[in-house]
């Protein structure tokens, strides 16, 4: 029985192994940013910059593990029992969730920092093909015949319920606010979406490496992530005439930090993005920083004006708009009917 | 399925049983080969070509990051655990069912199916009912502070459900066409059942046995959708290679992830590799037992 001997070999290696990197992961603390898809680029650098100010302040190594994903779903691991110290979500709304879901989050999470616990913010754009062949300007031209959209799906995706909220303010707007109007041409609109992806960034190579759709809906740091790394000659940015004010909130998920001794370098972690560093940051990145003071005026001057309608002040908040528009049999349950 | 049927064109040369014309074969012989290579050949082709699009450089350099090794590390791990695991549990299910009558057999027979026809998805999720923080067992696992899902364990878990069946059912089909004579014997001439077991039913399976570890392993390392329900995707932590593609696919970092495919697609080569040398080197072996029954 040669085969098993060698085998359980393997194995004893293998239990090894493990336990020696568990005796390694003791020594220092490591801290778990649960986040949505976009954040990725920024807080590779934002955690490097956060490890080494904390380095400097107190002497001890900190290491910061990241999750991405859709950030409805990312919310359900965490009320699953993903372990975050943090989470840097896509909406107010999915906090909200793991707030009511579990007593892991003071249900006044948002009042806990600045600017309603939103250290930046940023607003949906169009992402076109080089020069624009279908000669897409404004939501308008979007439910046009022969117009592909990629947006994502509003059920798992934050980033997908702010593009939803933001073509439903247009039509409203442009339609006098007559609701069975509205609810037609927002089906209209999804009718032309030949893909729903769990998240934004699955959109986005969807669009972009794919080559599937005429134009994406997309968060305006996506949008300029992707003219970074597929090229600016390949993709042009349209700001629509309206669009929304998205805050991408931030919270301390107080249950797991207290429970991993994590407390104070969490609270710390989120502190330091509201820091003249940390804003810089999220500008490079293409965030739109709540406080623009110490950001790099060139990084400033690429967010163009736009007009935003808010969340709270037009749709009333999340707790209701979550139940209006993307609760099961809610309005778009109702108007989505897959093209095939 | 059974490798009796496998191996049996060895015993004996069996006659032309078609009586087709050389053209009609060779239009079937081009059509198969033509398939293969569009489903398989190229797609592999491909993986690797995009891996060493920007050179052998950049595949190295995709190797040496610290996320990339760990998800490798993890991947071999959960093998390490699983494939064992099911190599032993579905061993003795199979003795158990090919060569003993108890109630219940056929309701055995359809669990061990069962992650054969349920989704990935729903094997990965049925933890998260189970072991998640609002799952049944979550409050107690909380107060216990036992990490299962979003950590190794669950994927370990969901791995095991996931490939639990290949190993038996390669096995059982071989042992029921065996039938029991053989252990009955040894047991009239005075061996012990541990006896019996050890040095008549496991030689007579061993071929069955292997080809199914393999199978088991190959599915271990390659498994998407269950795992990635329970891991909670921390890089460098829970993150398996086929999720940690995704990952670096996602970031626009096509060339590492074509690079980690290339790696996970080289171990499953080598793994039909490891099968194929083996049934070469041991080929006469494997006629004889062919032969015998």
């Amino acid at each position: 029985m040669q085969l098993f001997n060698r085998r359980s070999i393997a194995l004893g290696a293998a239990a090894l192994f493990l336990s020696f990197e568990a005796g390694q992961a003791l020594a220092d603390r490591t801290l778990l940013n649960v986040s949505y898809d976009p954040t990725r680029e920024f807080y590779k650098e934002f955690n490097a910059a956060f490890a080494a100010d904390w380095k400097a302040r107190t002497g001890e190594t900190i290491t910061i593990d990241q999750s991405h994903g859709g950030s409805g779903k990312q919310a359900r691991a965490v009320i699953d029992g993903l372990q975050a110290d943090v989470v840097t979500l896509a909406l107010a709304g999915d906090v909200d969730q793991i707030a009511n879901k579990t007593d892991k989050l003071p249900k006044d999470w948002a009042a806990k920092l600045p600017h309603n616990a939103a250290p930046y913010t940023s607003t949906i754009v169009f992402l076109v093909r080089k020069g624009n062949p279908k000669d897409i300007k404004d939501w308008s031209d979007l439910v046009k015949d022969g117009v592909q959209v990629i947006t994502p799906n509003p059920k798992t995706s934050g980033g997908a319920r702010w593009n939803y909220l933001a073509a439903w303010a247009y039509a409203e707007k442009a339609l006098d606010g007559d609701e069975a109007k509205v609810k037609e041409w927002v089906a209209d609109l999804y009718r032309n979406v030949p893909v729903l992806d769990t998240g934004a960034r699955g959109s986005t190579t969807t669009f972009a490496q794919r080559g599937i759709g005429d134009v994406l809906i997309s968060w305006e740091n996506e949008a300029f992530l992707v003219q970074k790394e597929f090229g600016a000659d390949n993709f042009d940015i349209v700001v629509p005439s309206l669009s929304i004010l998205a805050e991408p909130p931030v919270a301390v998920v107080e249950g797991n930090a207290k429970a991993k001794g994590n407390l104070d370098v969490a609270e710390a972690y989120l502190k330091f993005l509201y820091t003249p560093e940390g804003q810089k940051l999220a500008a490079k990145n293409f965030f739109r920083p709540v406080d623009p003071s110490a950001a790099d005026p060139a990084d400033l001057a690429r967010f163009p004006k736009v007009e935003l309608v808010a969340i709270d002040k037009d749709f009333g908040g999340w707790s209701k708009a979550q139940k209006e528009f993307f609760a099961d049999g809610a309005i778009f349950d109702q108007i989505y009917r897959p093209t095939n | 399925m059974a490798m009796s049927d496998r191996f049996l064109p060895l015993a004996h040369t069996p006659e032309r049983a078609t009586s087709e014309t050389a053209l009609t074969r060779a239009v079937l012989i081009a059509i198969a080969l033509l398939f293969l290579a569009a489903v398989l050949f190229l797609p592999l082709v491909t993986v690797f070509m995009e891996a060493l699009r920007k050179g052998w450089g950049t595949l190295f350099e995709s190797f040496s990051d610290p996320d990339t090794l760990a998800a490798v590390r993890l991947t071999l791990i959960v093998a390490a655990i699983a494939v064992p695991f099911n190599a032993i549990v579905g061993l003795a299910a199979s003795w158990a069912i090919a060569k003993f009558e108890f109630k219940g057999k056929n309701l055995l027979l359809t669990l061990i199916d069962l992650p054969f026809s349920i989704s990935p998805v729903i094997s990965g999720l049925v933890f998260v009912l189970l072991f998640g923080a609002q799952g049944w067992l979550g409050p107690w696992l909380v107060a216990h502070d036992i990490q299962i899902i979003f950590a190794v364990p669950g994927i370990v878990l969901a791995t095991v459900l996931v490939t639990f069946p290949f190993v038996a059912r390669e096995l059982i089909p071989l042992m029921q066409s065996q039938g029991t004579s053989e252990e009955e014997a040894a047991l009239m001439l005075g061996a012990s059942g541990w006896y019996t077991f050890l040095h008549v039913t496991l030689p007579n399976v061993k071929w069955a046995l292997l080809y199914g570890v393999l199978l088991c392993n190959a599915r271990a390392m390659g498994e998407f959708g269950a795992v990635s329900v329970v891991s909670g995707h921390i890089r460098g932590l829970t993150n398996t290679m086929p999720l940690h593609i995704e990952i670096l696919y996602n970031e626009y970092n096509f060339v590492g992830a074509f690079a980690v495919a290339s790696l996970l697609a080289c171990l499953a080569l080598l793994t039909l590799l490891a099968k194929s040398l083996l049934e070469w080197r041991f080929s006469d072996e494997l006629a004889a037992t062919a032969r015998r029954h």
